[in-house]
């Protein structure tokens, strides 16, 4: 049935996020992004919001929610509102859980999830994203090939949030017969983390290029198992994912302009009352609003377990480009304003270049 | 909760509706060609054919909504053609306003014609404040004279809901719409209207010349000349909250047929449209393919988020405004975008992908153009009123 209705706990759940985005995401985006670092005291902060454990199963220590991709998606865009980068660092260990929870085989899930739904703060990730032109995520270059009982694993991964501090990652390559999904600890042999990047965008969030050199990978570390996992569902969940946080980041882009638009005068009278501009902020709220059925068509589609390969990624270009181009206008509208320091939009126009190109970062 | 998958019941409505449109296709062209001829009622097929109605039975609660439906079914049926049905539903622009505004007596009166809807004028288009058609009181008849342009519908409908002033020294507020019936002495429909695309539609011209209706077909029944925003004027504006989108949706139908036309001639020649690899990993020719189509979604899904709200009851002057604005500029790039990927083969007339190239320009025109919907929707962003922004 076609409805836009969220339920009732979506709503809450979209307030509270909403709240926790306004004071502490907001007040401190341009601080971490300058610093190009979050404070430690971040992390636990924002795990006591409880983004990861809600919707993991009660027998493995979760909150026993039902898994919903449409929640996720509103409460991406609402911690995206405040800042993308804290957003991602906040809902970087769903990126693995959500992964293993869904896909993983009995003994995976009993293995991992149980830290991921503990008191303390505990990081995992997903390495998806490759340091190559043209990069395809269904045809990486990271492969796995199988060596005795298990799998050696040989590449490069970039982009992994949390990479640097993350238990385990789970990294996604290509074997002889498609794709597969491989969960390696931090301290494997054969893996080097490289000092921290440095970004265009999301300064604050730590990522971590990863390079594997024909690290060992037992059997029982794929997920799904010996048969394997559906890889392309794993990144359908993660593409309308990061359509979400375009969709947040843009809403902020708008909202910040209006009120700027409505105060600044030229020529007599506030700039919003020239079409130029009047029509330039209708034409963001338009693809705002746009880009946000379209990720939650996606996500109502991944919920009820059907095929959403279109549909996410139909939803994740879309937001990529309009959310480049409403930050590409916010830094208009705001003129010599937009490119100054003082104001959010240069950010944003950064974190929109970031994320418009960036792949397996988030995950509904 | 968010759902915006459609149920198996209304898919199967809509694949009747789609099968009455490719019924409605193979007449597409002719009428095309030939646009001094209308396109019939009911076409030779209908007898023998159910059509979709029969698969309305069996919905319920669980399915979509009435606004949102139609609007499926609008795009289902412009996605044949936009002009040519398989039957023709015999309602106009007209009958919108009559539901909307009418009494209930004007409504049992005229509730089973066909009435259009008669507003812009050589000198007056989105900006109704300048119209100049009068209606001036004489006794128990109002006397009507102007001369109103691009009637839809307006040659084959048995009346009209024109709109004229009462008033002009009061500007918009003077502003009433009268229900005039065809074979009225003085109402003259001055000719059909040539066209760059939707041809086989009938655009009419009217002049009224001292045309004298009685007095109860002031549309409403309310004489009083409102002070603005009172009433009459938003009233009768509150009719497009439910056209706007529509109007987008048959545009979308035209825009979904080249899309599958495109996709359909990629596929004869070995390239397949595929939506796993990022933009980055694609052949140009598919990648710009694949911007389409989420350009295609976004309109689609503005449009039925606009409906959506109607069928709720709640306010959508704005979203009405954004999918109306959304798919007009859609179906342009997307029509302009699939010539441009199959190159010469596409402009040939042997093929539909030319027509409806032009079919779907007039979406962002009619029903108040993307400058007016921008201006609608930026009023509502920045708390504006019409005086504030103009």
């Amino acid at each position: 049935m076609i409805s836009f209705a969220m339920t009732d706990e979506q709503a809450s759940a979209r307030d509270a996020i909403r709240g926790f985005a306004a004071t502490a995401l907001r007040p401190n985006a341009r601080a971490y992004d300058e610093a190009s670092a979050i404070p430690d005291a971040f992390y636990p902060q924002a795990w006591e919001l409880g983004l990861t454990a809600t919707q993991l199963p009660e027998a493995y220590g979760g909150y026993g929610a039902p898994r919903s991709p449409v929640t996720n998606a509103i409460v991406l865009e609402e911690l995206a509102y405040g800042d993308a980068a804290l957003a991602l660092a906040a809902a970087a260990p769903s990126l693995f859980a959500y992964a293993v929870a869904d896909q993983g085989t009995e003994a995976q899930r009993r293995t991992y999830l149980p830290a991921l739904c503990g008191a303390h703060y505990h990081a995992a990730t997903l390495a998806v994203a490759e340091p190559t032109p043209a990069f395809n995520a269904f045809a990486p270059r990271t492969r796995a090939v199988a060596d005795g009982d298990g799998w050696r694993l040989s590449g490069r991964k970039c982009c992994v949030p949390l990479g640097d501090r993350a238990s385990h990652v789970l990294v996604i390559a290509a074997v002889d017969d498609g794709l597969g999904a491989f969960i390696v600890a931090h301290g494997a042999t054969g893996l080097r983390i490289a000092d921290a990047e440095k970004n265009l965008g999301l300064r604050a969030l730590p990522t971590a290029t990863l390079d594997f050199a024909r690290v060992r990978v037992d059997v029982g570390d794929r997920l799904g198992g010996a048969a394997g996992c559906d890889v392309p569902r794993l990144l359908n969940h993660s593409r309308v994912a990061l359509a979400a946080v375009l969709n947040g980041m843009s809403r902020a882009v708008l909202d910040y302009c209006v009120p700027y638009a409505r105060e600044r005068v030229a020529f007599g009278e506030a700039i919003a009352r020239k079409q130029s501009i009047a029509f330039r902020l209708a034409e963001m709220q338009m693809e705002v609003e746009s880009m946000r059925w379209m990720i939650w068509k996606a996500a109502s589609q991944l919920e009820r377990g059907r095929d959403a390969t279109r549909s996410t990624h139909l939803a994740r270009i879309y937001a990529g480009e309009k959310a480049m181009w409403i930050a590409d206008n916010g830094v208009q509208v705001l003129g010599g304003h937009g490119f100054i320091r003082e104001h959010p939009v240069e950010l944003w126009y950064r974190n929109a270049r970031t994320l418009s190109v960036l792949e397996g970062v988030a995950a509904v | 909760m968010i759902d915006l998958n459609l149920t198996g019941n209304d898919e199967q409505v809509l694949a009747a509706v789609r099968q009455e449109a490719l019924i409605a296709r193979r007449y597409a062209r002719h009428y095309d060609e030939n646009e001094h001829e209308f396109p019939p009622n009911e076409l030779p097929e209908a007898r023998d054919h159910p059509g979709f109605m029969a698969n309305m039975g069996n919905r319920s609660a669980e399915d979509a909504g009435m606004a949102v439906l139609s609007m499926f079914i609008a795009m289902g049926q412009t996605w044949g053609d936009y002009s040519v049905r398989l039957r023709r539903q015999e309602r106009g622009l007209g009958n919108a306003a009559l539901q909307a505004a009418g009494t209930e007596a004007q409504k049992r009166q005229w509730g089973g014609r066909i009435l259009a809807m008669a507003i812009t004028e050589p000198g007056c288009g989105s900006d109704p404040s300048l119209l100049r058609t009068s209606a001036t009181l004489d006794g128990d008849q109002w006397v009507l004279n102007g001369e109103k342009i691009f009637v839809t519908t307006g040659c084959r409908a048995d009346g009209v809901v024109v709109w004229a002033t009462v008033d002009k020294a009061a500007g918009r507020a003077g502003i009433k719409s009268f229900l005039v019936m065809k074979g009225t002495p003085g109402f003259i429909v001055a000719h059909k209207e040539k066209k760059l695309g939707i041809r086989a539609d009938d655009t009419a011209a009217y002049v009224f010349q001292d045309c004298r209706i009685p007095r109860d077909q002031l549309l409403g029944g309310d004489e009083q000349v409102h002070t603005e925003g009172s009433g009459g004027f938003r009233g009768v504006m509150k009719t497009f909250n439910m056209t706007r989108p529509g109007v987008a949706a048959l545009g979308l139908g035209m825009a979904e047929a080249a899309l599958d036309f495109t996709r359909d001639a990629l596929h004869e020649v070995g390239i397949e449209i595929t939506y796993g690899a990022g933009l980055q990993a694609q052949a140009a020719v598919v990648e710009r393919f694949v911007r389409l189509e989420a350009v295609f979604e976004a309109a689609r899904l503005a449009t039925i988020r606009a409906a959506w709200l109607a069928d709720q009851g709640e306010s959508n002057n704005m979203e009405a405004s954004i999918a109306k604005a959304k798919a007009g500029g859609a179906v342009r790039e997307i029509t302009q975008g699939c010539i441009e990927i199959l190159g010469p083969m596409a402009i040939s007339r042997e093929h539909l992908l030319e027509k409806w190239f032009r079919d779907v320009r007039i979406t962002d025109i009619y029903e108040g153009t993307g400058e007016i919907q921008r201006l609608i929707i930026a009023r509502t962003l920045l708390g504006y009123s019409r005086h504030e922004l103009k």
